[in-house]
């Protein structure tokens, strides 16, 4: 049976664990996920969500439940924030190592001190060198949408990686949007249940083995670089992911990214989150006004989608990358990485980073404009 | 290394003895089981921390494993029979 | 001949493989071929970084004849939580989940994963080998090292600080099964892992693990060591439990004799063994009196009429 509502991201991450039959969570609450928690806490004990919750006593234990849930067999859940996320760091890192392919919702929030609640995407953005699979939504529908497909993904006996869906925070977490709940059957389909293929910790399933006990650096260079074999693969998987969800359910946020407008476009506005939507919004409005504009939504960080977005940029003549994020010592983190892949494939688009967004200050459209008003000549 | 798989090398380890070698040569002292004197208490196999001394029933002696004992003597310690039913052994190589 | 207990430990097989990288004398490899002949081939271990997460040797072989996680070292009781409801949601409920490690993951770094999991009463076994110091990083001082003992960090010995309490803060949490160990008696280890495994819920083991290298002893004496320290009454041999609100304690065999003073074997007896006592101060040997009565007098207010 299908669900259409109007509700909130962070309900709408509840959802997509719960339509995922996700069977083992592991949560601490941290503003602004905290609803999240809550909601998987309510079906769970009313009955309405079969699964294991296990109220951890902080973020780094419920990282460790949900490796070990995975590594044991099970679909595993957790979500986060800010500085959940970088005290449960460690265990983040371990978990591409393990190669346990749990999905976490991040909402976004900025770091302190000072204290700040509201959405910056620096928290996850610290997390791109561990080997976890990056997926970043601009609406409620893909919240839900993606952590379905992240688990598709993460499963996938190609990759076996773990996954995050960012979602910002209050901007998307707390804001109410209508969303299509699906079908449970058609998930199901879509989505099976999860048989790890590479090692269970089940003494009834496996003869003795030791995981992860030391390594010689010859043997560890080979082994942690599958991980990268693995991001490789990841790609495809990822398009194809997408694809068969687009075929199933009808919905389509994009694969690795999402173009608009971009056929005969002089400038390109890059962006990720929920700036996404509104860079399409103006771009649409440029576009009636004659401006040579389009815009490139990059929905997976981690594999980053280096040909795709060569691809683009090399049809252009000025891109602006807008990042809601910042890497002290150097600049915006989204905008470095697609100058290196510009570099890379020798496209030589002048690339200017535009870091907006800060600690949750808000992104309006007239910002963007202004932005784009400045560069297109 | 299988092709296919090398996105998936993973660091599984197989049960196994001798899993850290032969650590018989580190031994230094070695203990010998006197049958004439050893009255089958099982004392030596209990307190052996490296599994290295053999037992399948009490009515056999203990066999001492040399190509795992390292030496620590600690059977020797422990053996309840007066004057000792082990003998301890400087290992010449 | 009739079966006695040396037939069954016979018969359960050995499930440490000799050929381990421990050192030779190790308290803890001993510990451990009796927790797992008593828990048997169902049985994963997850191990924190310790001295068991080497003695397991060197990929692509293990040591250990059971299932191991290695896990970092702050998160594995949190891990074996994470398994545990796996397993259960999956219908393994007869699978016995352990984390095995040092005083370092469990009563230093690890504590708050593991106070959560007991609070939580998840079904696991946490079970703490405690060579009384952080041994597998070469020795430093850990908050389960003994007042007057040398270790790196503590040179002159320790004299910042006494020994946390682990099995009684366990005891606290209100789980249903606390035990102590020693390795000198394997017995009566063997029989309290063989009793826990039937119980439900959270379940705590500390035993007492002497290292040859760390406390500076000849490897022959580790067996002695551990007689001396019961012997001494400065390690008490119990059974803790909490049953319908009361904490009720019961000691061990071994330990009873010692209840009272007068039977003790003065603490020199213990300390003269070990290097890590060295030229031991009166002021050393004064607090490390003081930690022996603050254990027997916690014991004894949980010693219900006796």
């Amino acid at each position: 049976m299908v669900l259409r509502d109007v509700i909130t991201g962070n309900d709408a991450a509840a959802w997509g664990a719960r339509l995922s039959k996700v069977e083992v969570i592991a949560a601490y609450p941290i503003t602004p996920q905290t609803t999240i928690v809550e909601k998987l806490s309510e079906w769970v004990d009313k009955g309405e969500m079969k699964a294991k919750f296990i109220a951890v006593e902080s973020e780094h234990s419920a990282m460790s439940a949900i490796i070990g849930a995975s590594a044991a067999g099970a679909r595993a859940f957790t979500a986060t924030s800010s500085h959940g996320l970088l005290y449960m760091y460690e265990m983040v890192a371990w978990a591409a190592g393990a190669r346990t392919p749990v999905v976490m919702a991040v909402v976004n929030r900025a770091l302190g001190p000072p204290w700040n609640i509201w959405s910056e995407l620096t928290d996850v953005l610290m997390t791109r060198d561990t080997g976890w699979i990056q997926f970043w939504a601009s609406n409620n529908q893909e919240v839900l949408d993606s952590i379905i497909q992240a688990y598709k993904v993460a499963e996938d006996r190609h990759v076996l990686l773990p996954a995050i869906v960012s979602l910002e925070g209050f901007v998307l977490s707390h804001t109410s949007m209508p969303v299509i709940i699906h079908d449970e059957e058609k998930v199901d389909e879509y989505l099976p249940q999860y048989n790890p293929p590479h090692y269970i910790v089940n003494p009834k399933l496996s003869e003795p083995f030791a995981y992860g006990n030391i390594l010689f650096p010859w043997d560890y260079a080979k082994v942690r670089l599958s991980i990268q074999k693995a991001m490789d693969n990841a790609a495809e998987v990822i398009k194809k992911a997408a694809m068969e969800f687009r075929e199933i359910f009808g919905h389509w946020h994009g694969d690795l990214i999402k173009e608009e407008y971009t056929d005969g476009a002089e400038l390109l506005i890059i962006t990720m989150g929920t700036v996404a939507e509104e860079a399409e919004a103006v771009v649409e409005q440029l576009r009636n006004n004659g401006m040579k504009v389009g815009c490139v939504k990059v929905r997976v960080f981690r594999p980053f989608p280096k040909k795709e977005i060569a691809k683009i940029a090399n049809e252009v003549s000025k891109i602006i990358v807008i990042d809601r994020d910042i890497s002290f010592g150097w600049d915006g983190i989204l905008a470095g990485e697609v100058k290196a892949t510009l570099h890379d494939f020798n496209v030589d688009t002048p690339v200017i980073t535009k870091i907006m967004g800060i600690g949750g200050d808000d992104i309006l459209p007239e910002h963007i404009e202004a932005a784009v008003k400045e560069v297109y000549k | 290394m299988n092709k296919t798989e090398d996105h998936l090398l993973l660091p599984i380890s197989r049960s196994t003895e001798g899993a850290g070698g032969k650590t018989g040569t580190w031994r230094v002292f070695k203990p010998v089981i006197d049958e004439s004197k050893c009255i089958k208490c099982m004392t030596c196999w209990m307190y052996c921390p490296e599994a290295a001394i053999i037992v399948s029933s009490r009515k056999e002696y203990p066999r001492i494993n040399y190509d795992y004992c390292k030496g620590c003597l600690i059977c020797y310690e422990v053996c309840p029979v007066p004057g000792k039913a082990i003998k301890v052994e400087r290992e010449i190589r | 001949m009739a079966k006695t207990i040396i037939d069954e430990l016979i018969e359960a097989g050995e499930y440490v493989l000799p050929g381990t990288t421990a050192c030779p004398g190790c308290g803890s490899t001993l510990a451990l071929r009796y927790v797992l002949k008593a828990l048997g081939k169902d049985t994963i271990l997850v191990i924190p970084a310790c001295c068991a997460s080497v003695y397991q040797a060197i990929y692509p072989k293990s040591a250990i004849n059971v299932i191991i996680y290695n896990v970092a070292f702050a998160s594995a009781a949190a891990v074996a939580s994470g398994i545990r409801q796996a397993l259960d949601f999956r219908g393994y409920e007869d699978v016995n989940v352990v984390v095995w490690g040092g005083d370092g993951g469990i009563v230093d770094i690890g504590f708050a994963t593991v106070s959560g999991a007991a609070e939580r009463n998840e079904n696991i076994f946490v079970i703490c080998y405690d060579n009384e110091a952080y041994m597998n990083t070469g020795i430093q001082r850990s908050g389960s090292t003994p007042p007057g003992a040398r270790t790196t960090t503590t040179p002159l010995g320790k004299i910042v600080g006494f020994k946390k309490p682990m099995p009684f803060l366990m005891l606290l949490h209100g789980i249903p099964y606390v035990a102590t160990g020693n390795v000198a008696y394997p017995l009566d280890l063997y029989e309290k892992v063989k009793r826990a495994k039937d119980i439900k819920g959270f379940k705590y083991i500390h035993i007492f693990s002497p290292c040859p290298p760390g406390w500076r002893y000849d490897d022959s004496k580790t067996v002695e060591v551990g007689k001396l320290a019961v012997e001494t009454g400065y390690w008490i041999l119990w059974e803790g439990r909490n049953v319908n609100g009361r904490i009720d304690i019961k000691l061990s065999p071994p330990s009873r004799p010692y209840l009272d003073p007068a039977k003790r074997k003065p603490i020199e007896e213990f300390l003269k063994y070990q290097g890590r006592f060295r030229g031991f101060t009166e002021e050393s040997v004064k607090r490390l009196r003081e930690w022996i009565d603050f254990q027997w007098n916690l014991l004894k207010s949980f010693l219900g009429t006796k």
